[in-house]
């Protein structure tokens, strides 16, 4: 009833008025990638909740399909739905709805219990998913006896215990204090560098959503409104609802170097000499040019130095700087500030020291301004 | 003034009776009468055990489980109500009682408790169920004891089945009750994880509910209690003889001296059965931790204090 009037065009309300339905999600497909975190982020209302419980099937889709390996979560067999959930799909809560009357390790163990793993084995990998958490000294304690953030590690212990190849967070920080919020992000993104779990991750969070999301998509009235990375969202929001969400975001935080990178006007010291150094320069429109040695960044020349020693008729090697600022083209935006304080251009080198690009003083703050060009 | 009784009058009265007495009695009563056998197996063992348990055993024991479960206190009440008991002459009549009312107990135990899951399990069942359980706690217990003395006989098993039938809706309401307010992010949680309904039941539902249940364990308890005098009407025997004789023979002080035996075995076993629900986790202390602890109570003491003082 409530889909062929969401087919005909009728809004939200509408529906509700007339069927006393409420549309939870509608006409929303994603692809999470192996490997990534995946941030759904939206405000309360928007759905996000009831997405993240189709996936392992707490909420029955009425229309549509959720591939997990190719297997379709929302029309399969109560069998397979539970052999999915116990050996594929674990999940972190809001409320960390640990079991009050089992202790930490059971609590952590309880998906093992249920898959009807033996009590030795078992009490040896709760204690491996607390020790990954940094609670192995708390197994015996009851829940209630521990603090809000430790509570939650203890439901990050418990997804991580039966090993799955997909956790599926649900607000799993919003119910933290700020510091311990953080302290929590940084965390997962420490445990994600070496268990590469397939993560989707709730949040109401914008900042939270950008800390973490490899890929971010951003929830409203039920429908996915933006796809995209962190700077993709605030480099490029969708419609005015994403850019009203941006606005405050601290856009040193979200950009890396390479987004404002340009392709290095470089010369060779080898084969350049003075004049050709400043018509290079002119010629790219360049305050200043890196000079490489062979493969090797060898420093910089700023224009002015350049023509005031053509003038004196000095050599090109002479005038060439070997104190220039560097980063790494993953370096966000608020490690630049204080290189491009120097007012030179900043050499963007990857592992191997070779220049792949130049990021100018100038587009640091243009980028952080939200100026486009 | 006119009533529809001028015009109508219904044989109400008849009709119950041609169904009790010529339908139900003569082709059910060997089905009643052998649904009797497992009540009569546990009350004569029951019976038989604590009759043949000498005062001063049952005494202390129940004095220790009063003071493992409910405290210091509670044990002390025990040991001075039990050895009052004795000495007014009512102990064989006490024991029969509890050996009545933990049988009645028992039975609503095993009976409510599943009644109880199906209801909170099932929608449907819940509706079925709750007009029934009004209908027996609300029909006066003088009603059912006719059919059951046609279905059943005289004696003290028929006795025990009107006292389950007075006792049995607490424990169904409050296991229903019990775990549907079982909270959902916790079911949902084991629900993620994978669990069966029967794993959620025994791993999730039923341990939470658990407080609840003994709550309505403890009131079952107290209504069979209050059911031992009206059982006596067709021929249990107990205290609530003693009570029934005494009211017979206009004999204040022996109707009394039953009455205040009912009391004090129900001070007891409530006090006792309400602090086993309150605990974190129901476990009974095992035999041998309540022999080590009987012999350790002075020891244990002084070190017990300096820890506390250290």
């Amino acid at each position: 009833m409530a889909l062929s009037l969401l087919s005909s065009g009728k809004s939200k309300d509408q529906i509700y008025e007339t069927t006393g339905q409420a549309v939870g999600v509608h006409d929303v497909t994603f692809t999470v990638v192996e490997g990534e975190i995946f941030v759904v982020m939206g405000l309360s209302g928007s759905g996000k909740s009831t997405l993240v419980r189709m996936i392992n099937g707490l909420i029955k889709p009425s229309a549509g399909e959720i591939l997990i390996d190719g297997m379709d979560v929302a029309n399969c067999s109560e069998e397979d739905l539970r052999n999915i959930r116990r050996e594929k799909v674990a999940m972190v809560f809001q409320h960390f709805a640990l079991f009050p009357h089992k202790t930490v390790a059971e609590n952590v163990a309880f998906g093992l219990k249920i898959r009807g793993v033996k009590q030795a084995e078992r009490r040896e990998r709760a204690q491996a998913a607390l020790e990954q958490v940094g609670l192995g000294a708390r197994a015996d304690s009851y829940p209630d006896e521990l603090s809000g953030g430790m509570q939650q590690r203890v439901g990050l212990a418990r997804g991580l215990a039966s090993e799955p190849e997909i956790l599926l967070m649900d607000e799993p920080f919003s119910a933290l204090d700020p510091l311990i919020r953080s302290d929590m992000q940084q965390e997962l993104l420490e445990l994600q560098r070496s268990l590469r779990k397939t993560i989707v991750f709730i949040t109401h969070d914008l900042n939270e959503a950008l800390t973490l999301g490899n890929t971010i998509a951003i929830m409203r009235n039920g429908a996915i409104v933006q796809t995209g990375s962190a700077e993709e969202i605030v480099g490029s929001p969708a419609d005015d609802y994403v850019s009203a969400f941006t606005r405050d975001i601290d856009r040193s935080l979200v950009f890396k170097a390479d987004s404002i990178a340009r392709a290095p006007g470089t010369i060779d010291i080898g084969s350049n000499d003075l004049s050709s150094a400043i018509a290079r320069m002119e010629q790219v429109g360049a305050d200043a040019v890196h000079v490489l040695d062979g493969d090797r960044l060898a420093g910089v020349i700023t224009y002015q130095a350049a023509n005031a020693a053509f003038r004196d008729g000095m050599t090109l090697e002479s005038v060439v700087s070997h104190d220039f600022p560097t980063a790494s083209p993953q370096a966000r935006l608020f490690d630049l500030y204080p290189l491009a304080g120097a007012g030179l251009p900043i050499a963007l080198t990857d592992e191997t020291g070779r220049l792949t690009g130049v990021v100018r003083p100038q587009d640091v703050f243009r980028q952080l301004a939200g100026e486009r060009e | 003034m006119w009533s529809p009784a001028d015009i109508l009058s219904l044989p109400f009265a008849d009709w119950v009776n041609s169904l009790v007495r010529d339908w139900l009695v003569p082709n059910f009563r060997p089905f009643f009468r052998s649904m009797q056998w497992p009540i009569t197996q546990v009350l004569n063992g029951l019976s038989a055990f604590l009759n043949a348990t000498p005062m001063l055993v049952f005494t202390s024991a129940l004095a220790l489980i009063a003071w493992r479960t409910a405290g210091r206190g509670v044990a002390l009440f025990t040991l001075v109500a039990l050895s009052f008991i004795d000495v007014i002459g009512l102990w064989p009549e006490t024991m029969t009682t509890l050996a009545m009312v933990v049988t009645a107990v028992l039975f609503c135990v095993v009976i409510g408790i599943p009644l109880g899951i199906a209801a909170a399990r099932s929608d449907i069942f819940r509706a079925v169920m709750r007009p029934l359980l009004d209908i027996m706690q609300t029909i006066p217990s003088f009603v059912y004891l006719v059919p059951i003395v046609m279905l059943f006989g005289v004696g003290v098993v028929p006795g025990i089945i009107a006292t389950i039938i007075f006792a049995l809706p607490p424990i169904i309401r409050l296991t229903d009750l019990g775990i549907r307010n079982v909270r959902k992010d916790l079911t949902e949680a084991a629900t993620a994880f994978g669990a069966t309904p029967w794993q959620m039941l025994v791993e999730v539902q039923f341990p939470l509910a658990l407080r609840t249940v003994m709550a309505g364990l403890n009131q079952t308890l107290m209504l069979a209690l209050s059911m031992v005098v009206i059982a006596a009407l067709i021929g249990a025997g107990g205290l609530g003889l003693t009570v029934f004789t005494g009211l017979g023979r206009l004999d204040v002080g022996n109707a009394t001296a039953g009455g205040v035996g009912i009391v004090l075995l129900a001070i007891i076993l409530d006090r006792i059965s309400q602090a086993m629900g309150e605990k974190r986790t129901v476990r009974g202390p095992s035999l041998l931790e309540t022999i080590r602890s009987l012999f350790s109570l002075r020891a244990a003491r002084p070190s017990e204090e300096a820890e506390r003082a250290g």
